[in-house]
């Protein structure tokens, strides 16, 4: 903005045109009511989506995942009525913004959109999406792990099929682990000893790195047992100082005041060079990685390795990180065509391209497949790594839910939770920001929240 | 009557193009103030100037407009001083290859802003960057462009290397404009170098002075893009409400909360212009 701003020699004639600038953006995305079309609401049934497959049409998918076009070719093949207009709308929250700029302007929602677990209810709750149960996609249960069929459920409602999962599990660079004799641990507290052992011997290496990042403390949280949030309705809870939270910040802030942890924020360029170079040495990441890792830090290959997430006594346990559903928008004119596709895309012929992409699937069938499962792994030394992910999924600890304003949630967590990974002081007072923010928040958007 | 008529019709065009982007805007802007509109459950509201009344209670907005004001004193008169000492070098015609150096002081302009940051975010990384590489070479740690003391002197020095060709050639186009008999009679009155840029061609740089230091003003109000990429590289020493504008941003697109984002657009944008306008009248009455 400021670029061309600075310059504008209209500003010098009318100078209170400054605030021409953010008022042309809210001007784009304040459409005042957001009244649902009608189509959107229509009784559905399985035959609809049978026949309105058969009669085709056109409809608009909105994702980023690699394999999206693959998946648009087969199925237009399968169902040659059909046109799919493929939309990269941008990776994770630049596709919110969109998506919730147009469903507020009432107009311009793609039919089918991409939507990660935590910002299921974001979208869900103020009846953006439809319901596919009145499609019977309720009977799909037993296709899919416990743990993403409970994240594609907001409320009563079913708002979508999982695409993937992320079960978490250890991912560690086994040469510099052989090379300062450091072993893998199997608790939290293992794995402090481990990040405190490499550091001394190297000031310029970290077990692993850690800035703030939203998703991976909820996740650990939940992988600690924690609930901080609940939401019944209107009311939301939030309680960022249960035991469970408790329980991960007594393992974290050691890391955290003791300087153990890299700064380097995941995702970066410098993130990137750090996991090929060892000077990151593991990461508590979803089963997605090892894609990430194959195809943007070719420097590690044949050195990282996959174990079982630590855990507080050393029983298995683990919690989800990441991925994603399909979802269809109550601004669809033709909600049965679309939920058609996210059958198809979830259920039935797109989850092999899905996975021939390098995805991690979350259906059972093909977790359960001993080709994906004995597949072994150049790039992780042939290590069968499908062996540990999928029991990983079978180990997600149950009953987990997300805010309904999870994005907001996370677009302000290094506001508040930043702030102590700054200044390498105790996480707790960080979270406690963080939850006053929220509930100031959520009581302003209409919500009653206690916390 | 029908000279009016004839009047508005050269100047409709305009009018109709200056009401439609400029005044409607403004306009819905200044509306969607006076509304609160929740985006779960609740609807939308009149609710007067209570929006207004949040605002200046906003100890966050009050916080990222002080980071701007510290920022617009310090850089400012930097930038300035630094593009009138390469405008005066360049016209002083003592400089060889005035043009070489002409062009390339405006060459940052000419970058992409966000390039422009990119490019800065590669250097200023303290794990793997140019800081890294001084930090080896002289065994310290103490070079940390993106930690939080250093960050806003970093965003200072971006701004400063992207705008100071641009406002030299502001200054340099003014002094092009000084009638060549001034330079012969200080020449002929015995003025010595430093006193003809003190008598001649620093009053004659005045107007464009006052001109440059509005658009600086405006410009470091609306700070936004060096630390909205910075961002991405040092998440918890930038936050949401860095600069008024990013403020404003975040609250509207990641918190849905267009009416309150819009009254905080609307308090920096009077804000600025009043600070704007008092500059350019002390301009110009120094001026006379």
């Amino acid at each position: 903005m400021k670029t061309s701003h600075r310059h504008g020699l209209r500003r010098l004639v009318a100078v209170g045109a400054a605030v021409t600038a953010a008022s042309v953006l809210l001007a784009a995305c304040g459409g005042s009511d957001k009244t649902a079309t009608s189509s959107g609401q229509a009784q559905g049934s399985p035959d609809a989506v049978n026949a309105a497959l058969e009669k085709g049409g056109t409809i608009t998918y909105w994702s980023w995942t690699p394999s999206a076009e693959a998946q648009v070719k087969a199925f237009e093949q399968a169902y040659p009525n059909v046109k799919v207009n493929y939309v990269n709308a941008g990776t994770g929250n630049d596709q919110y913004t969109k998506l919730q700029n147009v469903i507020k302007a009432g107009s311009g929602a793609p039919d089918v959109a991409q939507i990660e677990y935590q910002a299921l209810p974001q979208f869900a709750l103020p009846g953006s999406l439809v319901d596919l149960r009145q499609y019977g996609f309720d009977s799909f249960q037993s296709a899919y792990t416990p743990s993403t069929w409970t994240a594609v459920h907001a409320g009563d409602g079913l708002f979508g099929l999982p695409q993937d999962s992320g079960p978490m599990a250890l991912f560690y660079n086994k040469e510099v682990f052989d090379k300062y004799g450091l072993t893998v641990p199997k608790t939290w507290d293992e794995y402090v000893a481990q990040a405190k052992k490499l550091h001394t011997a190297d000031p310029k290496k970290y077990l692993t790195n850690d800035t703030g990042d939203a998703g991976f403390a909820t996740s650990m949280i939940w992988q600690a047992g924690g609930k901080p949030f609940s939401t019944s309705g209107k009311n939301v809870t939030i309680n960022l100082q249960d035991a469970g939270t408790q329980k991960w910040t007594g393992v974290w802030n050691q890391l955290v005041t003791g300087g153990l942890l890299a700064n380097i924020p995941g995702w970066s360029d410098e993130w990137f060079k750090a996991l090929g170079d060892g000077t990151i040495a593991s990461l508590s990441v979803g089963a997605w990685m090892p894609g990430v890792l194959e195809s943007s830090v070719k420097g590690g290959a044949g050195k990282w390795r996959v174990a079982p997430l630590p855990s507080y006594d050393g029983q298995p346990a683990t919690a989800e990180n990441g991925g994603s559903t399909e979802s269809v928008l109550k601004q669809s004119a033709n909600p049965a065509l679309a939920a058609g596709f996210v059958r198809w895309l979830n259920h039935d012929g797109g989850v092999k391209p899905f996975l021939a992409s390098g995805g991690f699937p979350s259906t059972t069938a093909d977790l359960a497949d001993p080709a994906f499962l004995d597949k072994k792994s150049t790039y992780f030394g042939g290590q069968q790594i499908n062996q540990v992910l999928t029991s990983a999924a079978g180990s997600v600890v149950k009953d987990w839910s997300y805010l309904p304003f999870q994005l907001y949630a996370n677009s302000i967590f290094g506001d508040t939770v930043g702030k102590s990974y700054q200044a390498k002081t105790d996480l707790d007072a960080g979270l406690k920001a963080w939850q006053d923010a929220l509930v100031s928040y959520g009581n302003q958007q209409g919500f009653q929240v206690n916390g | 009557m029908h000279r009016d008529t004839k009047g508005w019709i050269f100047v409709g065009p305009f009018l109709a193009v200056f009401a439609l982007t400029f005044l409607a805007p403004i306009g819905y802007a200044i509306y969607l103030s006076l509304f609160r509109e929740q985006a779960f459950f609740g609807g939308n509201v009149f609710v007067g100037l209570d929006n207004y009344a949040d605002v200046i209670a906003d100890s966050k907005f009050w916080e990222s407009f002080l980071r701007v004001l510290s920022f617009l004193v310090v850089q400012v008169p930097v930038m300035l001083i630094l593009a009138l000492l390469a405008a005066l070098a360049i016209d002083s015609a003592r400089l060889h290859g005035a043009s070489f150096f002409r062009i390339v002081i405006f060459l940052p302009y000419a970058v992409p802003g966000v390039v422009a940051v990119l490019m800065w975010g590669f250097i200023y990384g303290d794990n793997f960057g140019l800081a890294a590489d001084l930090n080896n070479l002289l065994g310290s740690t103490a070079i940390k462009p993106l930690s939080g003391h250093w960050m806003l002197p970093s965003i200072a020095n971006i701004v400063t290397w992207e705008f100071v060709g641009y406002n030299m050639l502001i200054f340099y186009s003014a002094l092009r404009t000084v009638p060549e008999e001034l330079y012969e009679a200080a020449a002929i009155d015995g003025a010595s170098a430093l006193r003809t840029v003190r008598a001649v061609k620093l009053p004659a740089l005045r107007g464009a002075v006052v001109i440059a230091t509005i658009f600086s003003i405006i410009g470091s109000f609306q700070l936004f893009n060096e630390p909205n990429i910075l961002r991405t590289l040092a998440p918890n020493v930038i936050t949401t409400y860095y600069t008024p504008n990013m403020y404003a941003y975040n609250l509207s697109f990641a918190g849905q909360q267009f009416n309150y984002s819009a009254t905080v657009a609307i308090v920096m944008g009077v804000i600025t212009a009043v600070i704007a306008y008092v500059v350019q009248l002390r301009g110009t009455r120094e001026a006379l």
